[in-house]
């Protein structure tokens, strides 16, 4: 791999670079997908693509972040890897180019996440398209824009200075000559690759960014018009369906597939231990599924009473430091635990626990495939549309090029769908029928066979002295993850550790992976130590957070939640958590009504943080969001699981929240125009949980050290 | 079961052959190409299959389309009316009561049939009446004001 252009040169010579051969092989490529006009890329510098799982390959496109073309007939189209999941990213990226181009938002197309397409950006994960991808978009948008007086001030002979771009024209002195883009680029194949240093407006410049665009394409929404993955329909399509082992791990002992074969238009195909069926219709399929008949050997496998013990027992020597859990990082010692804990007048020792809980996006795992000589085209949910192709590619025994994965907006995610069997699921089945196959998760299988957030066990040991200072800080996580697993406090003595062990549920990514789990049980800690030392869990808070961000978001939830004149009654109570995650920093008060048993949160007020604000109407949705989405974590979500098999595979018995358990939501933006724009899609989730417990135990004097704390009610005390 | 010949759909006639123990949900997405209803769950607990069959908010994907046999259906692609939205569309619009929008159009007829049936709703009629459907995005506090406001449009004489 050859390396070699200088990131802050604008290349138009780009037959000089070795690099640049495959961007001329696929220049043709992408104007023949385009057509003629301007293209611009931006060059990303060594390290700006380290998210694109796998590392660099091949060179060429993948060198290239998202791309704008502007065609002939003026149309302006971005092309980027990224997906929609829901976080309004359609939105937001097209605003900022938008405002760099100084065009309406409804000019700007996005090309999302269609591997023929648009260049590998790696997953849309980890708060990430914000930082990165629509700073990328934003300097590349502003380099078009150059190109464009430049073309403007060749075209008419005038000096370049003398031209300004507004309203979808570059217009030169007294507004003569006005020229459409397209005017500028008719006949045209230019591309332009730049490095990052293009004039970009400064965030208290914006007219578009910044502002509550509405969601770009709401309609096709409300209509119902909009076409999800799962509304995909190809000629001649069948729908498939997939025999599932009676447990995890189970082997198949024998299969009759004779009685499914005997009904007319069904297809069985039997690869190994892979049985699955073809047909017309879901119900013929069904049918056909279920009229197999199957043994399975199956293994004695841990249950969700004995999982926290299993842990234990399993966790692997020496500590993991982020290997085998998610999100890694964090952890480390400073100090000395045995000076800090003789230095505190008093002490916390408690242990946390966190439940498997499943991401439930309402649209279930999905995929269309279809083989055209040879190449494979798949239709599907997943935020990793790259990652998707090249694991599709190794189960079918074909090269990458041969995989096409085309992502529609979906229905939703949160950080559930980086990995998508139905893929493999669908193409095996269509290779077989010899037809499109559409493999479609019902509920149950969503619940069973999708991977979960990873349980946890998290063990604390904390000294503090009477005035209110932090002396001592240990902190054992075993198996949910090491994000955010530091402490936000600044304590002299600490000993932070993340343990690898055995999981015996698949598990992976989620929405802020482990900050929540190791939020939940710091920020819960925080509260025993100011109830120890009888200090106001604000004031506690402040005397030890160093962070200005944190102190400003903390102060802010506060004085809008009017912490200060909040009292505690018999069955109510409030209470107040903060956190920081991926650039972003969040506070979160609670109140909660306790009556007998029930506990519900009345109100929840947010403040968030993410730098300069892209779309303050969407960053709030997204917030709202968070916050409800935390509140089922919170109080009643958990995966029940008995020797191999999932207990509550169903909306009926998985509580997710609804309408009825939707508190008062209050949400404050700070909006930091002089910091970089940071995702916001993950972190506001981070500090519902520890503020709805520190509540519930002012309401109650019941300490909850449980996720989800109130399953079935209070948990009786004792 | 007897194979279902025809269904009414959005005030027309609409020819199909299906055995009447497939789900309503299936037949309409399938048969018929409407796909605005979606699959949740299958179960009757997310609402996002949700169709008025005999001006009745119905989980579709529990409905077996023999049910649905010389009944009105309406589904969300029956709304608007030209380019003009139903003002449950417009309101949800116009708050951004959505993020990923795949609960959308199941929210939407259920707040529709709802409201034909309680123009004058509270704030808790919407809550109690809107509970079966799940916004796993949690937008519920914006859909709970959407739904305030066509309600106020729809008594306006909007429609």
């Amino acid at each position: 791999m050859t390396r070699l252009l200088p990131p802050d040169i604008e290349v138009e010579r780009y037959e000089l670079y070795d690099w640049l051969e495959n961007i001329e092989t696929n220049r043709r490529d992408f104007f023949r997908i385009a057509g003629g006009g301007l293209i611009v890329g931006l060059f990303l510098a060594e390290g700006a693509s380290a998210q694109r799982p796998g590392g660099r390959g091949g060179g060429g496109p993948a060198e290239i972040g998202a791309w704008i073309h502007i065609g002939e007939d003026s149309a302006i189209t971005v092309y980027t890897g990224k997906v929609e999941i829901g976080q309004n990213i359609r939105t937001s990226l097209s605003q900022v180019v938008a405002e760099e181009l100084h065009v309406p938002v409804k000019d700007i197309k996005m090309v999302m996440a269609d591997t023929a397409l648009v260049p590998n950006e790696g997953g849309t994960s980890g708060s990430r398209t914000t930082p990165a991808t629509a700073s990328q978009l934003r300097r590349a948008a502003a380099a078009a824009r150059e190109a464009l007086i430049d073309m403007a001030a060749e075209k008419a002979k005038i000096e370049r200075t003398s031209f300004k771009v507004a309203d979808a024209k570059v217009s030169g002195p007294d507004g003569k000559p006005a020229l459409s883009f397209g005017e500028l680029t008719q006949g045209k194949k230019i591309m332009k690759v730049i490095g990052p240093a293009p004039p970009t407006a400064k965030a208290d410049k914006w007219t578009v960014a910044g502002t509550s665009a509405p969601k770009v394409d709401g309609r096709a929404h409300v209509t119902g018009s909009h076409q999800y993955a799962s509304d995909v329909r190809r000629s001649g399509m069948l729908f498939g369906k997939v025999l599932r082992p009676s447990a995890f791990n189970a082997t198949l002992k024998s299969v009759d597939t004779k009685p499914a074969e005997a009904i007319a238009g069904v297809k069985v195909v039997r690869e190994g231990d892979f049985v699955g069926v073809v047909a017309a219709t879901e119900h013929e399929a069904d049918s056909a599924l279920a009229a197999i008949k199957a043994e399975w050997q199956t293994t004695p496998q841990v249950s969700s009473k004995e999982l926290f013990k299993h842990f234990k027992e399993r966790a692997r020597k020496g500590g993991g430091g982020g290997k085998g859990g998610f999100g890694g990082g964090g952890g480390g010692a400073q100090g000395s635990m045995e000076a800090g804990l003789k230095a505190a007048d008093q002490t916390v020792k408690a242990t946390y626990t966190v439940a498997y809980i499943a991401h439930c996006p309402l649209e279930p795992r999905v995929a269309v495939a279809e083989w055209n000589d040879g190449k494979l085209s798949v239709w599907t949910g997943t935020q990793q549309p790259f990652g998707v192709r090249d694991e599709l590619a190794r189960a079918l025994g074909i090269t990458p090029d041969k995989v096409r994965i085309i992502v529609p907006d979906m229905g939703s995610g949160y950080g559930g769908k980086h990995r998508v069997a139905t893929t493999v699921e669908a193409a095996r089945l269509a290779k077989a029928a010899g037809k499109p196959v559409k493999v479609a998760w019902t509920r149950e299988e969503e619940f069973t066979w999708a991977y979960f957030r990873p349980a946890g066990l998290i063990e604390v040991t904390a000294g503090v002295t009477k005035d209110g200072k932090l002396t001592a800080w240990e902190f054992h996580n075993y198996n949910s993850g090491g994000s955010s697993i530091g402490t936000q406090y600044a304590v002299a003595n600490q000993k932070i550790e993340f343990h690898s062990t055995d999981s015996p549920l698949q598990q992976g990514s989620y929405r802020a992976l482990a900050s929540t789990a190791n939020n939940f049980a710091r920020e819960s800690v925080m509260d025993e130590l100011a109830h120890a030392i009888t200090m106001d869990p604000l004031a506690f808070r402040l005397n030890n957070l160093a962070n200005d961000r944190m102190r400003a978001v903390l102060e802010a939830a506060a004085k809008k939640f009017g912490w200060e004149n909040q009292k505690a009654a018999a069955g109510r109570g409030f209470g107040l958590a903060v956190g920081t995650d991926k650039g972003s920093v969040v506070a979160s008060c609670a109140e909660v009504a306790v009556d007998s048993d029930k506990v519900q949160v009345v109100r929840v007020t947010t403040a968030f943080e993410c730098g300069a604000i892209l779309n303050p109407d969407h960053l709030t949705n997204q917030i709202e969001g968070a916050v409800i989405m935390g509140l089922g974590g919170a109080l009643s979500e958990q995966i029940d699981f008995e020797n191999g098999r999932i207990v509550n595979p169903a909306f009926s018995a998985y509580k997710v929240p609804r309408f009825r358990d939707a508190p008062v939501l209050e949400t404050v933006l700070l909006d930091r125009k002089d910091q970089a724009s940071a995702g916001a899609g993950e972190t506001p989730i981070i500090a519902v949980a520890p503020a709805v417990g520190n509540a519930i135990f002012q309401a109650t004097g019941q300490r909850l050290r449980s996720m989800p704390m109130a399953p079935k009610g209070l948990p009786k005390a004792g | 079961m007897p194979r279902i010949k025809e269904l009414q759909i959005n005030g027309a006639k609409k020819a199909i052959d299906a055995d009447g123990d497939r789900s309503l949900l299936s037949v309409l997405r399938d048969d018929l190409g409407l796909t605005g209803c979606k699959y949740g769950c299958g179960e009757g607990e997310c609402g996002a299959c949700t169709v008025l069959l005999d001006g009745h908010r119905v989980r579709s994907c529990k409905t077996p389309v023999a049910n649905a046999d010389g009944k009105p259906i309406r589904t969300v692609e029956g709304l608007a009316t030209g380019d003009k939205l139903h003002p449950v569309q417009e309101a949800f619009l116009a708050a951004d009561s959505m993020q990923c929008g795949y609960c959308t159009p199941g929210m939407v007829m259920s707040a529709v049939g709802l409201l034909e049936t309680k123009p004058d709703c509270t704030r808790d009629d919407i809550v109690r009446g809107m509970n079966g459907n799940i916004c796993r995005c949690g937008t519920y506090t914006r859909i709970v004001l959407a739904i305030e406001q066509a309600a106020k449009a729809m008594k306006g004489g909007a429609r």
